[in-house]
């Protein structure tokens, strides 16, 4: 149904799709499977028209096509959710559908509009509401609005860039059920993913990108994780974290009956108990918006608490500013690296000294010791920094993490709290981030990580504690507990404690 | 851009921004808009290389005209110096004109209030009144911008209407001249209260409170905590807060500096230049100031020789008065000159690149 | 008596609001598409002193209005360029445009300072409309251009709410991204309401120029440009807001007059500052207030849109 061939793309200083060939046919669900930085948005981003190719060509049913505009791939069939969502919050479902649709009215009737949604909806067994706002949708309900959207512009090649990233194992399940639905409809379905297991168990055929080229296409029922893996990562990897038991010391941080409005001012956290030891990883796992964010920003101090008790090495600093838990040993790396984390037009150097310019004694700064310090961290954590007087957002999202943890541990916190540490890094810069927040737990500061990859989770927690709207349903052993089980409680089913 | 009829042309991220490139912008920018104001000059029939020329020579071509220049330049290099310390935090302080009529109310109040004071007293009196009144002008839409997001471009812009009415009441009111026959102006400051000049030229003690301002700037954004933190905060607030920095606290007292400053500039005007409050005392200082900050990319050693040229702009501006020309030529040349550097802001961080990547 | 003085009030305010009117419709057009234009002031003015030349010239104030309409629109094309296709900051490239328009105006217009104008707008009263009680007297007793604001506050309101193109329009304005991979073309559309955003800038002088004053004094429009960029936030981006918010204000302009008739003696200066003082406390009140209720701006407002670069 479609074929892509040689296609190359080049960006400055990047050649992102190096002669990529990769066809799919119709009523089959093909995975475009790759490390983060291997090309697969890339070539997508082609695919759909937003993106002109340097060389190579596409065909569609056999006949080459140009595809000069998101608008031409629409024309041609070819329909993409993307990982962040392309919806208008303030808009209803079906205004949203109709956005850019040919063949609407200009005064349109959106009654009429919002009964064939429906109808076409029904059709596939995508639940959904014409008539509601964006904005009060669940995510799970907002991809399904995005796969209604595709549909109704008639689309036959369906492309879902990490569909899954943001449900709960039971959603991706029901979600890959739709999508079958849909291929033995006769639809040809493309899934970009980097999560093995997900796109062994649900697909026909994956091919496997690298470095901005394909390394080659397998039937799924023909292949497994090993091979899979050395085709991802050019050479075998140590799945399993090697870890040393758990040495537990004293309580670090206490949370106690904690809640915390969110930025609409609803209920963001509602009565968290939770308390967290030196030398111990705790995990939180949890569909994204479930409270995660607010989470660590009340641990922050970043954000208030509206009711309740946080305690850090037993004292009470529930009141705490930003200043005074970092002065209380508690370091955070933010979900935002590029923005929050790290000032992305300042160089290194002056990122280095974000945090430690508090601690300054005279409010002059001396940037003899502070290029000094900045050297060490890069030399020890072999950060590429080719030049440290150049803003930092020149540089990778490995050597972005590395040196914004780099900085975060230099001070020997009690309390690391992390969101997402390993999100969109390459599997070098992976296990770097890894082994590094295991040393520090071994060196018995206390690891609050927050991740949406049970893998992850399951790989390096001591405990595991599960959010499900803004509550913790459980806190969990993950050595006696199995992904299903955590799933559940991800979609709101309560736990025992045990661990 | 890819897109239709721009697929030609096309901005392409450049990997690194030379020195070159950020000198040159700002340049061109005023060549380019020396010109395009030149073919508004050109459709009124007259020459405009000769009416460019003719501001030129009144500003730089005698003695009394570089002086001038000078003069008209220190509340500029003052007003722009604050502004630059604001603008980096991205608070869009367009109020300095305001905030210079308030600084020349709370000098002249000082002036007024203790006549009798010698000039060692009357002077740092006037000063602190005057940065004290323009810093609270600057302070008040600040308030409303740190705690709820109010847009602060447009309550300082209004808030000068406000600053120069109640400037306008005062003179023909309370602080009226009696002697003045109608005019409105409030009676002459007595001799403690006028800043020193430089022998018999009009250059004035402000030229040095501007580059001690200048160099104190430069020392406090690049050596100093608190401006490491107005740094940091003007490139991303939310980075900022992380930091553990005050943001809030950093907003106000960075727009209380800044419209003391403007009031600072103020306080140099009523006492150097006027010697006494009256109606009209600034043509604009504050929003070329605006300008001067933004041309010289924030940087205070820029501000100091961009203000010069500027003055030099309005000096010259007079001069083509008596050719017919209204004064007002002077801000559409400044605005023009504005348009092409923040137009060309984007070659700071792009190249313009032809072909290649819109298309096969 | 008491009576005829607050009818007299309310009516020349629904006059004096309509520079601001129009102004503001602009805006809320402008900013619904993403793009913040601060050169408002500096619009008018060049319209204003356009229109009054050419009115001058051609002794038709509806051929004044049209230049005046078309000067604007160019104005406003020097800030599309800016804003949208060299990204700029839009803070600073509206300054810019004030600034420039200030002078340009004022460059235009030096010899026409106080010049005597006969073609201008004059009040038509609506036969039946107008002889409405109350009502008639505030809102049918005047310029064709003020008819002509009712109605367009309508038309752009149906447009943005209830058409395809206008709900495109919101969606540039909210999410450019996902507006252009539904294959909207975001750069004409922002193009195209800023430059009619320009337009109605333009008009807005005319008829201060043509209608209001009519006279043509340097910086007439004396803050109005500004006061109608506050009028769009306090009319939460929505045409019929906008009306109320422009009487409003219009009222507050001509109250110092109504206030010395009935022998109320404040300074006038002090009257003269009540719009400023109003717009800030009213932009402060209901600034705080859209954090609460969900009627935010445009959520990409001020932010350039660049394809390649998410």
């Amino acid at each position: 149904m479609v074929e892509m061939i040689n296609i190359t793309k080049r960006f400055p200083g990047i050649l992102a799709n190096d002669r990529v060939s990769f066809s799919v046919k119709a009523g089959e669900i093909h995975a475009l499977l790759g490390e983060n930085g291997a090309g697969k948005s890339t070539l997508m981003s082609i695919l759909t028209g937003l993106y002109r190719p340097d060389e190579g060509e596409i065909r569609i049913q056999g006949n080459p096509v140009d595809l000069q505009s998101p608008r031409d791939a629409v024309a041609h069939g070819i329909g993409m959710v993307h990982q962040h969502f392309k919806l208008v919050k303030p808009f209803t479902v079906a205004e949203n559908i109709i956005l850019g649709l040919k063949g609407i009215k200009e005064v349109y009737n959106l009654k009429s509009i919002d009964e064939s949604v429906a109808q076409l909806s029904r059709e596939y067994g995508l639940h959904i509401q014409p008539d509601s706002p964006i904005w009060q949708l669940s995510v799970g309900e907002q991809q399904r609005a995005e796969i209604v959207k595709i549909l109704f512009r008639g689309a036959e090649i369906l492309i879902l860039d990490e569909p899954t990233a943001v449900l709960t194992p039971q959603e991706a399940k029901d979600l890959y059920k739709t999508l079958r639905k849909m291929a033995d409809l006769g639809k040809a379905i493309i899934v970009i993913s980097h999560k093995l297991s997900e796109v062994l168990a649900h697909t026909d055929a994956i091919t496997v990108l690298r470095g901005g080229r394909s390394v080659g296409t397998v039937r799924t029922k023909e292949t497994s994780e090993m091979e899979l893996t050395r085709m991802m990562v050019g050479r075998p990897v140590m799945l399993e974290t090697v870890k040393n038991p758990v040495n537990r010391s004293s309580k670090v941080l206490e949370l106690h009956n904690l809640s915390a409005l969110g930025n609409r001012g609803q209920f963001a956290l509602k009565e968290i108990n939770l308390d967290i030891y030196g030398g111990e990883i705790v995990g939180i796992a949890g569909v994204a918006g479930n409270g995660q964010r607010e989470l660590a920003e009340v641990v922050a101090g970043l954000r208030a608490i509206e009711r309740g008790q946080k305690k850090v090495d037993g004292n009470d600093l529930t009141l705490a500013s930003p200043k005074q838990m970092i002065q209380a040993g508690v370091s955070y790396v933010p979900e935002d690296r590029l923005g929050t984390g790290l000032v992305p037009n300042l160089n290194a150097m002056e990122n280095y000294l974000l945090k430690g310019v508090q601690k300054m004694p005279s409010g002059f700064i001396n940037w003899k010791q502070v290029a000094q310090e900045t050297a060490e961290v890069i030399k020890k954590y072999d950060i590429k920094v080719p030049n440290p007087k150049n803003p930092v957002k020149m540089l990778s999202g490995g050597n972005l993490q590395k040196l914004l943890l780099g900085r975060e541990i230099s001070g020997k916190p009690r309390l690391i709290v992390t969101m997402y540490p390993m999100r969109g890094l390459d599997v070098g810069a992976m296990e770097t981030i890894r082994s590094l927040l295991l040393q520090e737990r071994d060196r018995g500061a206390a690891v609050l990580l927050i991740s949406e990859e049970l893998e992850e989770l399951f790989a390096l927690s001591d405990r595991l504690a599960v959010l499900h709207g803004g509550e913790v349903m459980g806190v969990v052993d993950p050595h006696k507990t199995t992904f299903e089980d955590v799933g559940l409680m991800m979609a709101g089913k309560r736990m025992a404690a045990h661990g | 851009m890819g897109n239709g009829s721009f697929s030609r042309w096309h901005f392409e991220k450049r990997e690194t921004t030379s020195n070159l490139v950020l000198v040159m912008v700002p340049v061109l920018s005023v060549v380019i808009g020396l010109i395009f104001t030149g073919l508004f000059i050109a459709l009124t029939g007259k020459d405009p290389l000769e009416v460019y020329l003719l501001m030129f020579d009144g500003a730089f071509g005698s003695a009394y005209g570089i002086s001038e220049t000078i003069v008209k330049s220190i509340p500029l290099l003052i007003c722009a110096l604050g502004l630059s310390i604001a603008f980096r935090m991205q608070l869009w302080n367009i109020g300095a004109e305001g905030q210079l009529y308030m600084g020349a109310f709370g000098a002249t109040w000082a002036a007024l209030t203790f006549p009798d004071w010698p000039a060692y007293q009357l002077l740092p009196a006037m000063m602190v009144a005057g940065f004290l009144a323009g810093g609270l002008w600057g302070l008040l839409p600040a308030i409303p911008r740190a705690y709820f997001k109010v847009n602060e471009t447009i309550t300082t812009l209004l808030m000068n209407y406000i600053a120069i009415l109640w400037v306008d009441y005062l003179v023909v009111g309370p602080w009226k001249d009696p002697k003045s026959f109608n005019f409105p102006i409030s009676p002459q400051f007595t001799e403690g209260a006028i800043l020193p000049t430089l022998g018999t030229s009009r250059i004035h003690m402000g030229l040095v409170f501007g580059v001690v301002v200048a160099l104190l700037l430069y020392i406090v954004l690049n050596y100093t905590r608190w401006g490491f933190e107005i740094r940091v905060s003007g490139e991303s607030p939310a980075a900022a807060r992380y930091a553990g920095m005050n943001y809030v606290k950093n907003i106000l007292l960075v727009m209380f500096i800044s419209g003391g400053l403007a009031g600072l500039a103020g306080m140099t005007e009523v006492s150097a230049i006027t010697q006494r409050l009256q109606h009209g005392i600034s043509p604009g200082y504050g929003y070329s100031a605006i300008i001067i900050a933004w041309l010289a990319r924030l940087h205070p050693a820029a501000i100091v020789l961009v203000s010069v040229i500027f003055g030099g702009m309005l000096v010259g501006g007079y001069s083509i008065q008596t050719s017919g020309f209204s004064s007002t030529t002077v801000s559409m040349l400044q605005g023009a000159i504005l348009f092409f550097v923040v137009g060309g802001e984007i070659f700071v961080n792009y190249r313009l690149v032809r072909g290649e990547k819109g298309g096969k | 008596m008491e009576q005829s003085i607050w009818l007299a009030l309310l009516s020349t305010g629904v006059v004096a609001g309509t520079p601001i009117l129009f102004a503001a419709l602009g805006e809320i057009l402008t900013e619904r598409a993403g793009i913040l234009n601060l050169g408002v002031e500096g619009m008018m003015l060049v319209g204003a002193v356009t229109g009054f030349m050419v009115t001058m010239s051609t002794h038709n104030q509806w051929m004044g209005l049209l230049m005046a309409i078309v000067a604007g629109g160019l104005m406003a094309l020097i800030h599309a360029f800016l804003s949208i296709t060299l990204r700029a900051n839009q803070v600073v490239s509206g300054l810019a445009l004030t600034i420039f328009g200030t002078g340009l105006s004022g460059f235009l217009g030096k010899d026409l300072i106080g010049v005597p104008l006969t073609d201008t707008f004059k009040p038509i009263p609506i036969a039946g409309l107008s002889e409405i009680p109350w009502i008639g007297d505030i809102l049918f007793k005047h310029d064709a251009l003020v008819y002509i604001s009712y109605g367009l506050i309508f038309i752009l309101w149906f447009f943005l709410y209830r058409t395809k193109t206008g709900l495109e329009l919101r969606a540039v304005g909210e999410n450019p991204a996902a507006a252009d991979a539904a294959g909207i073309n975001v750069f004409a559309i922002r193009y195209a309401c800023v430059i009619a955003g320009g337009m109605l800038a333009g008009a807005a002088g005319a008829y201060l120029s043509l209608a209001y004053a009519p006279s043509w004094l340097e910086n007439m429009t004396a803050g109005r440009g500004w006061i109608a960029v506050a009028l769009v936030i306090f009319g939460t981006w929505n045409p019929l807001r906008a009306f109320l918010g422009s009487f409003f204000f219009g009222t507050i302009d001509v109250m110092g007059f109504t206030m010395q008739t009935i022998g109320i003696q404040i300074p006038s200066f002090f009257l003269k500052m009540l719009p400023y003082i109003f717009t800030i406390a009213v932009l402060i009140v209901v600034t705080r207030e859209t954090k609460t209720r969900r009627v935010a701006s445009p959520e990409a407002l001020s932010i350039p849109y660049n394809r390649e670069e998410r």
